[in-house]
């Protein structure tokens, strides 16, 4: 009798043990989405400025079309090819804002002024969201190792997140 | 924003995690921001008017020293309170790990969270166990930051991810603007050590041994050293006949430190390890005194590889007199030194840094609801 008692506490534990982690695993995928969608709208933002500035004509040619093209290419990319866009928007960037003088000069022109600055809160904020999302991920991701998540199938049929990987450096000079 | 700081050390006791949430409270109300601090304190205390009480802290042994922590039911209830009727639209949590308010609110709170690390410490099979035990909580903060490279390296060893660094910050106006004082400078040269007399890793010891060397090439320069610890057993540490170029201050208030510094010819950091980020070397630098530092990793980031002070190898006696000597003889070079180091502390002004940590703020919070009671 006392043997069955103890089974039946055993089993009610174990019972509350895997739907608490039942409930981590699930909340960590709705914050890995979250984290995603956060980085996209970053990334958004950051190609939108990256247009606007090229279209101000305050840059040369040169640059205009190859800042143009870079945000062009990685709006229009679709996933297996996104971090590698991205990846080159940021090359792009670095290679043509790379003057710190210049910039500072751009400090006569209030609007063009803005246009930077938001580009530059756009580029940090991108760093941002992608080491947060990728901390989302490592934590989903270690919780996915666990034996009793894999044994009971606790992640149900949700897709193994991945980290983003991507160059995100940006201009320093970039007010 | 709304935003609710939690800090699990008392406001009234000094100490770099306070300071930071004090300056960066004080930051972000200037940005026009509504802030909120939680933290434990003692009732009879006045403190700003932003600062929320955690209830009594209380000395308990953690991590190897003794600290002042807030737990138990009042605590945790009125943890409780503040996040259900704070209406935060981000929570951050400085030393989350630490077992005081800070664990209870990140155990209480849901939504987006922020969490600051400052501790640097070495893997050690009690912080593994300690992290699979605080995984779950862990897992709850949206966005980390460390306030150095070495606090980072230790937030990765035992939980993985990419945290961010902000580094800590000061006010550089209030160091700038403090003048040379007629009591500490003087017209053979001012030399200057901040920090505890008996913990070796300062590297006092370097220095007083360094002293008579320099005092024969330099005479005239005089040194002042502001710090806790046994004053008679450093100074009797110093040959007889140079004991008159050292002055022992014993710990200073804030003002005082500044004036020191405001009017050093030389600030020396001998230290021997153990630093995460030399928060003092900028401190000098913004109050204009010219730095010579150990090549400690740490400091030797902070002075930009010797552009902005002069580094000297770790514990080299010989190498500090050298450099020491140099610099006292080198006016010019101290003016440089000077200059670069003006501009380059800037960066580390909370007006800039505070933008940063908005932008995590801002980060973390998009579209993730308010801060919350976990239900």
């Amino acid at each position: 009798m006392e043997w069955v008692a103890i089974a039946a506490v055993l089993v009610v534990l174990s019972a509350v043990l895997l739907s608490w982690t039942a409930g981590r695993v699930d909340r960590l995928h709705h914050r890995v989405d979250s984290a995603r969608a956060g980085l996209e709208a970053q990334l958004m933002h950051r190609s939108g400025a990256t247009l606007e500035l090229a279209a101000t004509g305050l840059l040369d040619p040169a640059r205009s079309l190859l800042l143009l093209d870079a945000a062009h290419q990685a709006r229009a990319s679709d996933e297996p090819d996104r971090e590698v866009a991205e990846s080159d928007l940021s090359r792009a960037l670095v290679a043509s804002l790379g003057d710190g003088a210049e910039i500072s000069r751009m400090q006569r022109h209030p609007d063009v002024w803005d246009l930077l600055a938001e580009l530059g809160n756009a580029c940090r904020k991108v760093e941002l969201a992608r080491r947060f999302h990728n901390d989302v991920v490592a934590s989903a991701l270690h919780l996915r190792r666990n034996r009793a998540v894999r044994w009971f199938g606790l992640a149900g049929h949700a897709r193994m997140p991945t980290m983003v990987e991507m160059d995100d450096s940006w201009p320093p000079a970039l007010p | 924003m709304k935003v609710g700081l939690v800090c699990p050390y008392s406001l009234d006791v000094p100490g770099g995690v306070q300071n930071h949430v004090r300056d960066l409270a004080e930051a972000l109300v200037d940005h026009g921001h509504d802030v909120s601090v939680l933290a434990p304190t003692d009732d009879d205390v006045t403190l700003p008017g932003y600062v929320v009480p955690a209830g009594r802290a209380v000395p308990v042994p953690y991590n190897g020293s003794v600290a002042r922590l807030a737990f138990g039911p009042v605590s945790n209830a009125r943890v409780r309170r503040w996040l259900s009727e704070g209406g935060f639209d981000v929570l951050h949590i400085h030393e989350p790990a630490v077992p005081s308010v800070s664990l209870l609110a990140l155990w209480a709170a849901r939504g987006p969270i922020v969490g600051t690390f400052h501790t640097s410490m070495t893997r050690s099979r009690a912080m593994s166990a300690a992290a699979s035990i605080l995984r779950p909580s862990m897992e709850k903060i949206a966005g980390r930051i460390a306030v150095s490279e070495h606090a980072r390296s230790t937030l990765v060893q035992h939980f993985g991810g990419e945290p961010v660094v902000i580094p800590n910050g000061l006010y550089v106006d209030r160091f700038s603007d403090t003048p040379r004082s007629p009591r500490f400078a003087r017209a053979g040269g001012t030399m200057v050590f901040l920090g505890r007399l008996d913990e070796p890793r300062k590297g006092l010891e370097i220095l007083l041994g360094a002293m008579p060397a320099i005092v024969r090439a330099h005479p005239g320069v005089h040194l002042y050293v502001a710090g806790r610890g046994d004053i008679d057993a450093a100074r009797k540490s110093v040959p007889r006949d140079y004991r008159d170029s050292v002055t022992f201050l014993g710990l200073v208030d804030e003002q005082t430190r500044a004036e020191l510094l405001a009017s050093a010819d030389l600030y020396v950091a001998p230290n021997i390890g153990g630093e995460s980020f030399g928060i003092i070397l900028v401190e000098a630098m913004a109050a204009g005194a010219p730095v010579l530092a150990s090549d400690l990793a740490a400091f030797r980031r902070v002075l930009e590889y010797g552009q902005l002070g002069t580094l000297f190898p770790v514990g080299d006696s010989g190498a500090l007199v050298e450099a020491a000597v140099e610099l006292l003889d080198d006016e010019v070079r101290r003016g440089m030194l000077r200059k670069a180091a003006s501009v380059a502390v800037r960066r580390y002004d909370w007006s800039v840094l505070c933008l940063d940590v908005v932008r995590v703020y801002e980060t973390v919070a998009a579209g993730a609801g308010r801060v919350g009671e976990e239900r």
